[in-house]
């Protein structure tokens, strides 16, 4: 296939979104108020918005008969390409804030350079979802603040999560084949060139919600290239479920 | 205050809502008003909040990318309406916290429809063309009802719940005219949800102890049963358009009134339901509650946080 880097790339972008939004969707009618549960919803409903658009358009440039369902529902796990920072699960709601802030931040800066992307399709997506993304971001910022600097027990929790998830965050810069290829074409994003920026960003949130920036000496990686953590199976199992059951339905 | 100008602002009262005047909190109200209308109330809250469960249960499952999309906004849709509702329901003088407790400790109901596991996809159908389909035959009366907040957030309640109920016969609709599995998949669902869809409208007549009072403050305006006759009026025909059948040996159009007679409903089951005893009771009190449980820390979190902001903005005007 003439595309399969632009692919590979677009599914780098778009599987986050699903994964994260899946895991936030697990969370609905769940959460600790009732304006937690509607924020939390909407952010998944955001996410999977932005997916769908990215989905359709990689089933586009795949043809043989692609669709979006088809690229969401029925990869094998190897073949997944989101950061294994989304897939972490819902421990407690400082995670959920955590992992949502440590992606939104970078999520929001990889949005605003997409927009310059000379594939006029992801432009326009993106130029969609900065809106939304910067929503997410605000939310979840404001929430790592409050638990952070809230009670002694919050701070402990939230100081927990973003103790677990920091790991995860090198790996947002981490860059595959397909990534190179795209940045040389100009249609994907260095990300390297904003990594300072996110960590200066993050840490500085950090601090004002009285938190320890972790220490980084090792990050753990590999999603992008489709060796996910244990949890990915039960994500996909369940996120599976219909398409893997009944195959070739339309609902 | 003497029984005898009690008696006065009562009538006063009782020939304003006969005027269709609408009630606003701050009016002078009989204390029986105000309870049932809190009564009422939270329960209505109570049943969207609760509901989102059953639903829920699905989201991560949903089999398209468009229905995992539409099940999050329909889920979200239902907490908002939650949240019209306490609010309209708190200008009544109760908090959230005590709406809360009540749920969580028992004492208050909510629609023990929801009480029964979604088990299959085709449930998100049939409780999008049943259950909200039910749903609106006991709300849009509500539109014109006494108290002001609660007819004002009954208008943009009732328009979601109609989109919902359209979203829900279109979820039916694309398994009827899908394979013999995912049609069989319809009709198992109709079969679960056909009963308790039909003993959401409520007790007969006989046996329902609210309805003459509620009527009086448009709390109500069609009896359990005269909601009950329209809803299945209203469905039989549906069904039929999706190939269907309803799981009633009895149920026969009636020439003469017009409307389908239809076979007895088992009120042992919906006793035993509303007590309590349900498929799914347990596990949607025991969801709701370790929720609010789980999240005390948050909530105690954030309200320090607030606490210390207003305190820096004190020291702020201070210095």
């Amino acid at each position: 296939m003439k595309h399969t880097h632009l692919y590979n790339y677009i599914l780098g972008i778009a599987d986050n979104s699903l994964i994260l939004a899946q895991r936030l969707g697990e969370l609905c009618g769940h959460g600790p108020t009732l304006e937690t549960d509607i924020a939390g919803t909407n952010i998944s409903l955001d996410l999977i918005g932005q997916a769908r658009n990215y989905y359709q358009y990689a089933a586009k440039i795949k043809g043989e008969g692609k669709t979006e369902d088809g690229i969401a529902f029925l990869r094998l796990e190897r073949d997944y390409k989101n950061v294994l920072l989304v897939e972490q699960p819902n421990e407690h709601f400082g995670y959920v804030m955590g992992r949502q802030y440590l992606f939104d931040v970078f999520h929001l800066l990889f949005m605003n350079q997409l927009l310059n992307s000379t594939d006029e399709t992801l432009a326009a997506i993106a130029k969609k979802g900065i809106k939304e993304v910067s929503y997410h971001k605000r939310f979840s910022g404001d929430w790592v603040k409050r638990l952070g600097d809230g009670t002694q027990e919050s701070n402990q929790k939230m100081q927990e999560a973003i103790d677990e998830l920091w790991v995860y965050t090198d790996e947002l810069f981490d860059q595959t084949e397909a990534d190179k290829a795209m940045i040389s074409e100009g249609i994907g994003i260095d990300t390297s060139k904003f990594k300072e920026v996110y960590y200066t960003e993050v840490s500085a949130l950090l601090k004002e919600a009285t938190l320890e920036v972790p220490e980084r000496k090792y990050f753990i990686k590999g999603g992008k290239k489709g060796t996910h953590s244990e949890h990915m199976g039960y994500i996909l199992a369940e996120m599976q479920y219909m398409q893997r059951t009944y195959p070739n339905m339309e609902w | 205050m003497s029984n005898e100008q009690i008696k006065n602002l009562e009538e006063i009262f009782e020939a304003r809502i006969a005027r269709d005047e609408k009630i606003e909190p701050k009016d002078w109200m009989p204390e029986k008003y105000r309870k049932t209308h809190i009564r009422q109330m939270s329960q209505h809250a109570h049943s969207e909040i609760v509901g989102m469960l059953p639903e829920g249960n699905w989201i991560t499952r949903a089999p398209s990318l468009r229905r995992k999309a539409a099940l999050l906004a329909k889920v979200q849709d239902e907490a908002g309406h939650g949240l019209y509702i306490y609010s309209a329901c708190e200008t009544l003088g109760i908090s959230r916290d005590e709406l809360y407790e009540q749920l969580h400790s028992g004492k208050a109901k909510y629609s023990s429809i929801f009480n029964y596991p979604t088990v299959t996809w085709a449930d998100m159908g049939a409780i999008g063309w049943l259950v909200d389909g039910a749903a609106i035959i006991n709300q849009v009366p509500l539109c014109n009802t006494s108290f002001g907040p609660y007819a004002r957030a009954m208008v943009r309640v009732c328009k979601e719940e109609s989109f919902h109920q359209r979203q829900g016969f279109e979820i039916m609709l694309k398994l009827c005219n899908g394979t013999p599995e995912q049609k069989e998949m319809a009709q198992d669902a109709l079969n679960r949800w056909w009963w308790p869809s039909l003993m959401m409208l409520g007790p007969t007549d006989a046996e329902s102890i609210h309805t003459e009072q509620s009527m009086k403050w448009k709390l109500k305006r069609k009896s359990n049963d005269e909601l009950r006759q329209q809803f299945i009026d209203q469905t039989v025909p549906q069904a039929d358009i999706l190939g269907l059948t309803i799981p009633d040996l009895d149920l026969k159009f009636n020439e003469k009134t017009g409307s389908y007679d239809f076979g007895e409903i088992d009120w042992d089951e919906f006793w035993q339901v509303v007590k309590g005893h349900g498929p799914s009771n347990k596990k949607r009190m025991k969801d709701r509650v370790g929720a609010w449980e789980r999240g005390a820390w948050v909530r105690d979190a954030a309200m320090a946080y607030a606490e210390k902001q207003e305190d820096k903005k004190e020291l702020k005007k201070v210095s």
